[in-house]
């Protein structure tokens, strides 16, 4: 399997408190990873240094063999990996396609002199992206605001998908959600796995993932304490290794 | 899915039609009990009257879709009248060419709003303290700076181009002797009555600068960052916008349309005063949350809704006096308005469902 991104012997301290303490672990393209642990075990600090909003105390982060740690959240999404918050991170008071371009919107020329917003070129492109997700949205000139939980997790979705997102970490995906808007946004995983993205979730509830994810690392106090195919473990042996720390 | 989309296109249909209906509501109210108000020099007053009151307002909905507020613009308004009138009167004095006066005196009443728009600006991007805060400040600030230059008294002898140009019309009409273009015809005084003066210049000034920033909030980046910022401050920082120097810009581009209402004031009063401004603040604030602005940001147009605001507005104000009521009943309707347009704003959502 291709590795995508590497995190190598990775720490990082807050004053005396070490968050994230020397982890290391491989990502392959196309997999998905369900991130599991409870609070302050360290699942979000080491997204958070993926992501580039925190820079490593030690260690190496390589994406694309391409060293990655240090570097903007801004320039790191630009090589490809997306975050999808858990509130999303959308403008519930601007349409779906304005929220699937947001900061990259497209301008076209008017009377060849002034940059308008390309509006129909945006609604165009983001039907296609949403199509392509299985999802339909009636008006995508809709508020955000209007649409239901799972079709506003497709919309941030529909975002890193459009911009080529190789790959995606996804924090609490389904937490607010209901039963069917949850098997939705599974469905929508499993279709990102099948087109070669890479997905990486955080959840607390094993049972909401399990059936998506490939692989587990459990986290427990900073450090990694097991990383597992699912053939290798099952909910009860994760369930057990979050609580004890302990690899079974 | 089609039941919610409906719900938002009436929510929406809802929001833009109850205002319009209000003001036509008033004007057919006051053309059957004021009098004289159903005229076209009456109505055509009212477009006048509300001009000062638009271009503020007009700024205030930039800044309160960005989920801000605006206070100083009372009296940077003022402090741009004052600074250019100071110049306008320094320059006739010394016998200088009337046209250069009067453009010299617009850009330095321009350029001066610049000052108080920045400050606000940079204090609440950086510093991260309230807008209110911040803006309540400065319009001490600028009332005192003001006050301090003009001595508290207005500012006079300026060239009498200025009049002419804030008093003119674009076109006029005499009977007899048919249209004349942007200077009255000259009859004999009896005559001067039945001259029809058809849109006065700032109507017209008006006129131009709303469909130019209404084209900038609803067709440019610029204007979908406004809304963005207003919508999720956050979201748009991890989009890559850049939030400090967006809102540094609405604050400057806020004093720049007092300093365009005051150059207004400047032209038809042909004086300049540190409180030109002070009056109409409340009123331009309350154009743009009857308008249906959201005072927590985010919603807000300036066609129609600033503009029905505004006019509404003004609309009120003359048709009380119209009716021979007095005028501190204005403050009285104007407050009840403002409260009846939040509540009605509010409530469309309730009864036709938000998620």
């Amino acid at each position: 399997m291709n590795t995508i991104l590497r995190i190598i012997e990775v720490s990082k301290r807050f004053g005396g408190l070490l968050a994230v303490d020397r982890a290391s672990v491989d990502f392959y393209q196309g997999d998905a990873i369900g991130i599991v642990g409870d609070n302050g075990a360290g699942k979000s600090t080491l997204i958070k240094m993926i992501s580039g909003v925190y820079e490593p105390s030690e260690g190496q982060i390589l994406f694309n063999d391409k060293l990655i740690s240090g570097l903007t959240p801004a320039a790191i999404r630009n090589l490809g990996i997306e975050t999808i918050y858990q509130e999303l991170s959308l403008a519930d008071n601007l349409s779906a396609y304005f929220n699937i371009f947001m900061g990259r919107e497209k301008t076209r020329k008017l009377l060849g002199l002034i940059n308008v917003l390309d509006e129909k070129y945006m609604e165009e492109e983001s039907k296609k992206v949403l199509s392509r997700l299985n999802i339909n949205i009636p008006s995508l000139k809709t508020d955000v605001a209007f649409l239901s939980g799972g079709q506003r997790q497709a919309v941030a979705i529909g975002r890193t998908i459009y911009w080529n997102a190789e790959l995606l970490i996804m924090d609490e995906p389904t937490a607010a959600l209901g039963v069917e808007e949850s098997d939705n946004v599974r469905s929508i995983i499993r279709k990102l796995k099948e087109d070669g993205v890479t997905v990486i979730i955080i959840s607390h509830n094993i049972n909401e993932i399990y059936d998506i994810a490939d692989r587990f690392m459990v986290l427990k106090n900073g450090r990694i304490v097991s990383v597992k195919k699912k053939d290798e473990t099952c909910v009860d042996a994760i369930i057990s290794m979050i609580v004890s720390g302990k690899e079974i | 899915m089609e039941e919610t989309k409906n719900k938002v296109d009436f929510k929406s249909k809802m929001q833009k039609l109850w205002g319009l209906a209000f003001l036509i509501f008033l004007v057919i109210v006051y053309s059957i009990f004021g009098k004289g108000f159903f005229s076209y020099s009456s109505l055509q007053n009212i477009l006048l009257a509300s001009s000062i009151l638009l271009i503020i307002a007009i700024g205030e909905t930039f800044v309160m879709i960005t989920g801000g507020i605006d206070l100083s613009v009372a009296f940077t308004m003022g402090l741009s009248t004052v600074v250019a009138a100071m110049t306008m009167k320094a320059m006739n004095q010394m016998g200088i060419n009337a046209v250069i006066i009067v453009i010299v005196g617009f850009v330095v009443g321009i350029i001066v709003c610049i000052i108080p728009g920045f400050l606000n600006g940079l204090i609440i991007t950086k510093f991260g303290i309230p807008p209110i805060i911040v803006t309540l400040g400065m319009y001490l600030i600028a009332r005192g700076v003001a006050l301090l230059l003009s001595g508290g008294f207005p500012i006079g002898k300026q060239p009498s181009l200025l009049g002419k140009i804030g008093n003119g019309y674009l076109l006029y009409y005499l009977g007899s002797k048919g249209f004349f273009w942007g200077i009255p015809p000259v009859v004999a005084q009896d005559l001067k009555r039945y001259i029809i003066q058809i849109i006065p210049y700032p109507v017209i000034f008006l006129i131009i600068i709303l469909l130019l920033s209404h084209f900038i909030l609803s067709r440019t980046k610029f204007g979908l960052y406004t809304y963005l910022i207003g919508g999720n401050v956050e979201a748009a920082r991890r989009a890559g916008v850049n939030v400090n120097m967006h809102l540094t810009k609405i604050y400057i581009l806020s004093s720049i349309f007092a300093g365009l209402a005051g150059m207004i004031y400047c032209f038809r009063y042909t004086s300049g005063t540190a409180i030109a401004g002070e009056a109409r603040l409340f009123d331009a604030i309350a154009a743009v949350v009857i308008g249906g602005a959201s005072i927590t940001g985010g919603y807000g147009k300036l066609i129609p809704g600033t503009l029905i605001g505004g006019l509404t507005i003004a609309v009120l104000q003359t048709g009380l006096v119209s009716m021979g009521v007095s005028t501190y009943y204005q403050f009285l309707a104007v407050g009840i308005v403002i409260i009846l347009a939040v509540v009605i704003d509010k409530q469309i959502p309730l009864i036709y469902g938000k998620r």
